[in-house]
């Protein structure tokens, strides 16, 4: 597979049989990789391929995998990200890694600070070294600015400048340009090109054809775990690179969803979520869409498309609000909180249940009927037969296993815990179901289970707005799709149109339906 | 504190231990058995030390009824002692100087207090500032309050004339009540007064919706909010439940002394976190309860009660009550299974 070598050259690394179980679950398989001097290799995938997990393993975050790793011609297994720099290869992290309370100077010495005698910082040397650094790579940054003062498009220059620091060969970008804007892009292209010029491999993660199309020397697709192929990218064209990330079998894992709907539920129009950090940049853009009741529409998109925040915007819990009109069961209304989204009858399970679904330490029964406690207690006290009632007849539907009702749900595995969330929203009898990732983390058995569920629930009448990373759940569940690039609907699909590939191309750019359509066209 | 579920394979003392009231309870019963151990002659075996434990434990009680609501709610409340101080003067002025009616200096102490914690809570809640610092901010400002309102000098039965001399007042009715004893002489009012602020506690915590919400509040305060908890609300609730508890403190303390002393209650806060933390509510929220504290109080009480019968000096006894309150926390952790 990996014919495809741009030269004769020695590779810098090699990575050879690189497995990654976490617990049950390998995301990564045996995956063989050589990276050469002077290019760039791009790293494609769909989210949960194992992108992620490969660059970690590379920047000494995660150490515990099987395989080998050779480092100019030495087996390496650095164990900490300062050892992975020390042997030459330097991640940039999506999330950043930087102090915010330090100065751009402290940041790029961070760790490996250049000391006088007794440890004391030198800070004279360091400030003139780092801007000699800046000066270099051709970034206009003060290295005395406070970090947290500086916009994110800044802040992600300094990581860049901070990775550059050292003697870095490899240097592994993962979605650099998530927050740069176009010019700030071209800079950072320039920047690689010099890199490559230099004799550095420059491993990069993009969700964007258009950049990989840009910068891409050769492309390596991984798809659940395993490397798919390796090719120039000028071999490459979209509909095989697509057909490469996706192109699994569907299988009959997924019961299909029939689709009976009924009057429209849910309208928005021109729904806009803004980014409190971005003002110049709406973290969903001028949406409109429409869900009847019955239907499950499925939000398709990539990391940073808004699907997420459209969610939220939508239940009263975006950051910054949300703006644009909004009709339940054709009644305009106002969803401002939480709290009156759900008294509308709108429901949203979030995409992390620990850190925003469940109350770790109290009991399945105080979860369950956390979002209906004022329903379950009239006058405010409460009446546990009762609460206990409504949970039991919750986990019988769902199928719930736990010795008792009385655990602490943070004892319980991950699939019983999602199903815990789902009761504590069927609890409140939604209307409107929103759903992000519902099976994620999910063993196999629960997710079956949870289909069935969601299959029973717009049978009664639910409707539901859903979002899963995972394609061919997407595809399965959904009877209509809108696709999301960066904020903005890029696609309207009924589920005849909808294939892997026409989904795919929408998430990454390709403009299949007009941003502003009126729901009513595509319903 | 309950983390893992009690598996098939555990032992019946691994089950009793992951309960958290039974490991209080051990550590109030070693502390027990220590004063069976030093028992000061048999002073430990006679009614009255117990009676006068319990007396004296009961005001840093009704102090760790309202801790254990804040803390439950993953919060901290450092202007407890000094709320008791602004109650105790408070109230003494009004019933002593100003010859109110209990009916009615009562309710006003009691809102005063609520006042003072709603202050601390609405700034946490609203200007999102840590509770450590808001709480510190109104522990320095209810001191500042007690001062102003008492002139800086013990409201005492002394009460100074026009013409600049001093006359003594008989002390009003209402001070000895809370002072007085029933049951034969064998339960101080104020230990009963205790006993319903910890039922008042309870019936929150463990039957009413605003404990349930504490309780979400404390372990998920994002997951609270998304399901609906009004976050704000109750949090302000929660402070000023504590403020009320700490001026009933107040009064107890007023009425103990005979008098409202400004400097009351310094370091009060301190031992009523302890207490509750010696019973085993977790200070980062979300667990714990206020049956836990009443043993948690028996504990840190009968500690300190048992050192002052063995005459133990009172430099040795801050250091050794230190040492053990580490213990056991200590032995109180769960280990992961």
């Amino acid at each position: 597979m990996n014919s495809a070598a741009p030269s004769p050259v020695a590779p810098l690394a090699r990575l050879r049989g690189i497995t990654k179980r976490f617990g049950p679950v390998t995301v990564l398989e045996d995956v063989d990789l050589d990276l050469y001097p002077g290019e760039v290799l791009i790293l494609a995938g769909e989210n949960g391929a194992g992108k992620s997990t490969l660059i970690k393993i590379l920047g000494g975050v995660h150490t515990d995998f099987a395989g080998r790793i050779e480092i100019g011609g030495q087996t390496a297994r650095p164990r900490s990200p300062l050892e992975a720099a020390a042997l030459g290869v330097r991640v940039i992290f999506q999330e950043l890694s930087l102090v915010p309370s330090m100065t751009v100077a402290d940041n790029i010495f961070l760790g490996r600070p250049l000391t006088r005698r007794g440890g004391f910082v030198d800070n004279r040397r360091q400030r003139a070294e780092a801007r000699a650094l800046l000066q270099r790579l051709g970034i206009e940054l003060d290295p005395d600015r406070t970090v947290e003062t500086l916009p994110i498009a800044r802040q992600q220059l300094t990581e860049i400048a901070k990775a550059l620091a050292g003697e870095a060969r490899v240097i592994v970008m993962d979605e650099p340009t998530s927050a740069l804007n176009a010019p700030e892009v071209a800079h950072l292209f320039e920047l690689i090109r010099q890199l490559k010029a230099r004799g550095c491999c420059i491993v990069y993660i993009t969700h964007k054809m258009e950049e990989l199309e840009a910068i891409g020397d050769r492309v390596a697709v991984l798809r659940d775990g395993r490397l798919v192929g390796v090719a120039p990218a000028v071999e490459l064209p979209r509909d095989r690179l697509v057909h490469w990330m996706v192109g699994r079998e569907l299988g009959e894992q997924f019961p299909h969803h029939a689709a009976t709907p009924g009057a429209e539920r849910l309208r928005l129009e021109g729904f806009t979520v803004p980014d409190p950090a971005r003002p110049d940049r709406p973290r969903v853009a001028d949406v409109s869409l429409s869900v009847r009741a019955g239907e499950i529409v499925g939000l398709g998109g990539l990391q940073g498309s808004g699907a997420s925040d459209l969610l939220w915007g939508l239940f009263g819990a975006a950051p910054g609000g949300a703006r644009g009109r909004v009709w339940l069961d054709g009644e305009p209304v106002t969803l401002a909180s939480p709290a009156q989204a759900i008294r509308r009858g709108l429901a949203l399970l979030t995409s992390d249940r620990k850190a925003t679904g469940l109350v770790l330490p109290l009991s399945i029964i105080a979860n369950t009927t956390l979002a209906d406690l004022e329903r379950l207690s009239p006058g405010g006290w409460r009446r546990p037969a009762e609460e206990r009632r409504v949970t039991e007849a919750l986990s019988r539907r769902l199928a719930l296993r736990a010795a008792s009702l009385d655990l602490e749900v943070e004892t319980l595995s991950g699939g019983n815990q999602q199903k815990v969330v789902l009761a504590k929203w069927l609890q409140i009898r939604p209307r409107l179901l929103l759903l992000d990732e519902p099976t994620r983390g999910v063993d196999v058995g629960a997710k079956r289970e949870i289909y069935q569920l969601l299959n029973a629930l717009t049978a009664e009448g639910m409707a539901i707005l859903l979002i899963t990373s995972e394609l061919p759940e997407l595809l399965a569940l959904a009877d209509r799709l809108v696709v999301l690039h960066r904020g903005r609907i890029t696609a309207r699909l009924e589920r005849a149109q909808a294939t892997p590939e026409t989904v795919l191309a929408a998430a990454m750019g390709q403009q299949t339906a007009p941003a502003a359509a009126s729901p009513a066209a595509s319903s | 504190m309950t983390r893992s579920a009690p598996k098939k394979s555990d032992s019946a003392w691994q089950r009793f231990w992951a309960n958290p009231a039974s490991r209080a309870l051990v550590a109030l019963l070693l502390v027990l058995l220590l004063g069976c151990l030093f028992h000061a002659n048999g002073a430990f075996f006679k009614l009255g030390t117990h009676r006068d434990a319990l007396r004296q434990m009961s005001v840093y009680g009704i102090l760790a009824c309202g801790m254990t609501l804040v803390i439950i709610s993953g919060g901290i409340d450092l202007a407890v002692g000094s709320v008791l101080a602004f109650g105790a003067v408070t109230f003494a002025l009004l019933t002593i100087h100003w010859g109110w009616s209990a009916w009615l200096a009562i309710p006003v102490v009691l809102l005063l207090g609520a006042l003072c914690g709603a202050a601390s809570g609405a700034a946490t809640a609203f200007w999102r500032i840590q509770p450590f610092i808001a709480t510190l901010a109104m522990m320095v400002f209810a001191r500042g309050l007690a001062k102003t309102v008492s002139g800086g000098m013990k409201v005492s039965t002394a009460v100074q004339q026009p013409d600049g001399s001093y006359e003594f007042v008989p002390v009003p009715d209402v001070f000895r009540l809370i002072d007085s004893r029933v049951l034969g002489g064998n339960l101080s009012v104020v230990t009963l007064i205790l006993l319903a602020c910890a039922a008042v506690a309870w019936l929150l915590l463990a039957r009413h919706r605003f404990g349930r919400q504490l309780y979400a509040l404390g372990g998920n305060e994002e997951a609270a909010r998304l399901s609906g908890v009004p976050v704000a609300r109750t949090k302000i609730l929660a402070y000023a439940l504590c403020g009320l508890f700490a001026a009933i403190a107040g009064i107890c303390q007023a009425a103990q002394e005979q008098q409202g002393d400004p400097e009351a209650g310094i370091g009060y806060e301190l031992t009523a976190i302890a207490i509750v933390v010696m019973g085993g509510t977790n200070l980062m929220g979300g667990r714990g309860g206020m049956g836990l504290t009443l043993l948690g109080m028996l504990t840190i009480g009968y500690l300190e009660k048992i050192l002052s019968i063995n005459a133990v000096p009172e430099a040795s006894r801050l250091m050794l009550t230190g040492v053990i309150i580490i213990l056991a926390v200590l032995a109180q952790r769960r280990r992961r299974a």
